[in-house]
Formats: C-alpha cells, sequence, structure tokens
C-alpha cells in the first residue's frame, strides 16, 4: 500500500517561538521533552467534518445575536482560507470569539472594570464555502489590560479558530488590526519573532468590501498547511 | 507557495466560543457500534498544578477502524451512530472525560499495522501553539507492535502514551505539560 501524503511541517519562521518566556503563562506550561516528529498516517490526514450540521447563517453575524444592536465601530470581517499551494479549504468550520468595543468579554473571569455589553457575545461561526471564503459582521473589539507585564495591554483581536480538512490542518490563531499602535509592547504577537510572519496575522483595511453608510472592513485571509504530495482526487 | 498563518494562543476566555455550547463529552451516544470506554484524567503544568483553563480535542475511528472521511478509502463500514471527534474544557481542578467506543485497528505507513490509539490536540493560556499527541490503551496486544509506539525508545515517554486501564471499560490518562512524567508530545 502506497503511503498517504502528509501535511508538510510548519516551518519554524512561521511558528511562534518555544519556548517564550515574555509570555509568562508560557513557561511552566511549555514541554521541555523535545517534540517527536510524527510521520503522517491515516489518522492525521483524516479529521472531523464538524459544524456541518449545527451552524446557521444567523451565527455569523455578532450584531444581532441580542435584542438590540451591539455599541462600537460595526465592522466586516472576511477572506479566503487557502492551503500553502492557494486551494481553497472548502465546507470548513471558522470559529471566532472576541472582547466587546469597550475591550471586555462576556467570560465570567474577566475582571477588567469595562462595561459588559448587553447586546454583544462577541461568539461567531461560519462554514467556508467552495471558495474557502467566509465572512462576519462584528464590532471591533478594543485593546484591554492584562497583568503579563507593568501596564500591559493587548492590542485589538479577534480569536480565529480554523478546522480544515484534517486534524492536522486546526489551526487556532489571532487577527489584527493594521497599524495598532500597541504591536510593539506585546509579547504574544511577537512570540513570532519572523517579521513577515507577523504580518500575516494582520488583516487589511479593505475599502471595497466597506458597506457605504453601514460598516467598515477588514480582509484576512488564512493559509494553512498544504500537502507534501497531491493526494489522488475521486 | 504562500505561507502559513501563524499560530497563537487561545488565551484565558475561550470558553464562551468554543467550548461552552460546544463541548462534545460523548461521542458514542446509544448508537454507535462497540464497546465503551471511558477516558478521564488530569492536565498538570510544570508544577504538578492542575490547569483550568485548558481545551482538549479527540479524533478517533470507529469500532471497525474506519474513519468518516473521504481519504479513508478502506473498505470498511461508517458507523452514523458515532462521531469520531470530542472537544471538552478542563473543569477548575483541571480533570477531563471523554465517553467514546474502543477504536478499531487503522493501516499505518508502509504495512503496518497501528494499534487502537486516539489523537489529541492539547489548546490553552499559555500555549502559544497547540500541543498534539496520541493516547493508547493499556493491555491492547497490538500495543507491542505499534509504529508510533516503538519509535519512541525512551521507556518512560512511551509509557506517557498509554491510558492506564481501572476495569469496566475506565482508562485513566494525564497530560503532563512540564516536568518529571511530561507525556511525549508530537511536532505533527
Amino acid at each position: 500500500m502506497s503511503d498517504i501524503p502528509g501535511y508538510r511541517l510548519v516551518t519554524p519562521d512561521s511558528a511562534p517561538a518555544h519556548p517564550y518566556p515574555d509570555y509568562r503563562s508560557n513557561p511552566l506550561r511549555v514541554p521541555k521533552r523535545p517534540l517527536m516528529i510524527l510521520p503522517h498516517t491515516l489518522s492525521e490526514v483524516t479529521g472531523p467534518a464538524y459544524g456541518h450540521e449545527s451552524v446557521k447563517p444567523e451565527d455569523a453575524d455578532l450584531t444581532r445575536q441580542h435584542g438590540g444592536e451591539p455599541l462600537g465601530e460595526r465592522i466586516i470581517v472576511h477572506g479566503r482560507v487557502l492551503d500553502e499551494d492557494a486551494r481553497p479549504v472548502r465546507n470548513s468550520l471558522v470559529e471566532i470569539w472576541q472582547a466587546n468595543a469597550a475591550g471586555r468579554y462576556v467570560h465570567q473571569r474577566d475582571q477588567h472594570p469595562a462595561p459588559i455589553d448587553p447586546n454583544f457575545t462577541g461568539a461567531g461561526r461560519c462554514m467556508t464555502d467552495d471558495d474557502g471564503y467566509y465572512r462576519f459582521v462584528t464590532i471591533k473589539p478594543g485593546a484591554y489590560p492584562w497583568r503579563n507585564h507593568h501596564n500591559a495591554w493587548r492590542p485589538a483581536h479577534i480569536h480565529f479558530s480554523m478546522f480544515g480538512a484534517s486534524f492536522m490542518q486546526r489551526l487556532v490563531t489571532q487577527m489584527y488590526f493594521p497599524g495598532d499602535p500597541l504591536f510593539p509592547f506585546d509579547p504574544i504577537f511577537n512570540s513570532v519573532t519572523d517579521e513577515a510572519a507577523r504580518q500575516r496575522m494582520i488583516s487589511n483595511f479593505d475599502l471595497d468590501a466597506t458597506q457605504p453608510e453601514w460598516a467598515l472592513a477588514f480582509k484576512f485571509d488564512i493559509v494553512l498547511r498544504g500537502r507534501e504530495a497531491t493526494p489522488m482526487e475521486d | 507557495m504562500s505561507k502559513t498563518t501563524p499560530s497563537q494562543t487561545v488565551g484565558p476566555f475561550f470558553h464562551f466560543g468554543l467550548t461552552d455550547n460546544y463541548e462534545i463529552d460523548d461521542l458514542a451516544g446509544t448508537q454507535a457500534e462497540g464497546e465503551r470506554i471511558v477516558i478521564e484524567g488530569h492536565v498538570l503544568d510544570g508544577d504538578g498544578e492542575p490547569v483550568p483553563d485548558c481545551m482538549i480535542e479527540i479524533w478517533q475511528a470507529n469500532a471497525a477502524g474506519k474513519y468518516d472521511h473521504p481519504e479513508d478509502r478502506q473498505d470498511k463500514p461508517v458507523d452514523l451512530g458515532f462521531r469520531g471527534f470530542g472537544r471538552v474544557g478542563t473543569d477548575p481542578e483541571g480533570r477531563f472525560h471523554f465517553r467514546t467506543v474502543r477504536p478499531g485497528p487503522v493501516p499505518g505507513r508502509g504495512n503496518s499495522l497501528q494499534a487502537p490509539h486516539i489523537l489529541v490536540q492539547i489548546f490553552a493560556r499559555g500555549l502559544l501553539k497547540q500541543l498534539v499527541t496520541r493516547i493508547y490503551l493499556e493491555g491492547e496486544p497490538a500495543n507491542d507492535t505499534d509504529p508510533v509506539l516503538h519509535m519512541i525508545e525512551d521507556a518512560a515517554a512511551r509509557s506517557s502514551l498509554i491510558a492506564r486501564n481501572k476495569g469496566d471499560g475506565h482508562y485513566h490518562w494525564d497530560i503532563v505539560l512540564q516536568g518529571e512524567n511530561e507525556t511525549q508530545f508530537f511536532d505533527a
């Protein structure tokens, strides 16, 4: 039996540093024993078709999940999920979660003294289409303080979770906004030490996709790992 | 060739987006074929303290050793009563559990056969990229010839992938992120 082509390893320049002690939660949680290369088998190149049965169209509009309109700057966040060979990742779940416009999460453990917005939860999901395209409507999240170091603030960001076509394509990342003055001071953003790789986590302002009199738009294309060789298609 | 988007941590506040409404701790339900098993354990950090803000996802074959995925071309039945994917958050004491079925054996590379196993990914505050490992089940005869277990020379590291049989279909498996009994993780 010929081997199924695996997924390419993530190159070190595209990965966060390991370990990265500037991020204070990292040193006690990161393994010390070297990671062992795992040649991919059928177990790794398969993965869940998750979300197909439960995602509803309204899940992609985070401004319409409550009785009223959330406060803040309404934005469209859209883009394509592709692999390294620019093939669209089709019909695959994208999940997002974020703080509200004031920089507060609905999470009970978030103690930042900024207001909760009763009209904004900040969680959304959608499936990519046949072009790998996804689209959310949401509110621009605020920056917020955390206790990593003196006067630490996270740049505004939206958490993204992608399933891809196999369990080894799974990616969780954060989308940032262009020109954020907090970038130089954020250890999570700078855990990716390669400048070009950091740029791939920053969305682009997208004037063409704005909705006049309604919402600004940001484009964020996501690239998941590609295959070592093209698998046979039916 | 395009370059991949870097990974970032899930952070401490993922629950309302990923687990509160979308947790799957029972993969088998009432309809799945096969022997019911429970995998339970703790996630521990380098000080041996429980990790209460961790998300664990698993992926496995059904009882016949078939993945419900287009690239699995084996002539084996898909089990519509079984979902191969699970996702849970750890509780305040760092505990987790999954209820599933004993997976069947699946082919490995070349002409090898892999012992029944479950793929695991671990996400947490502090982890900038998820950790990947596997669960094997104590007492499976095929463990002795499994190519992935065989690849791990260090006996303690190999043992860290084997869930201990507690009887009645219950298996105990701790995820030790760092330290003396550290789990073997993979660059996968």
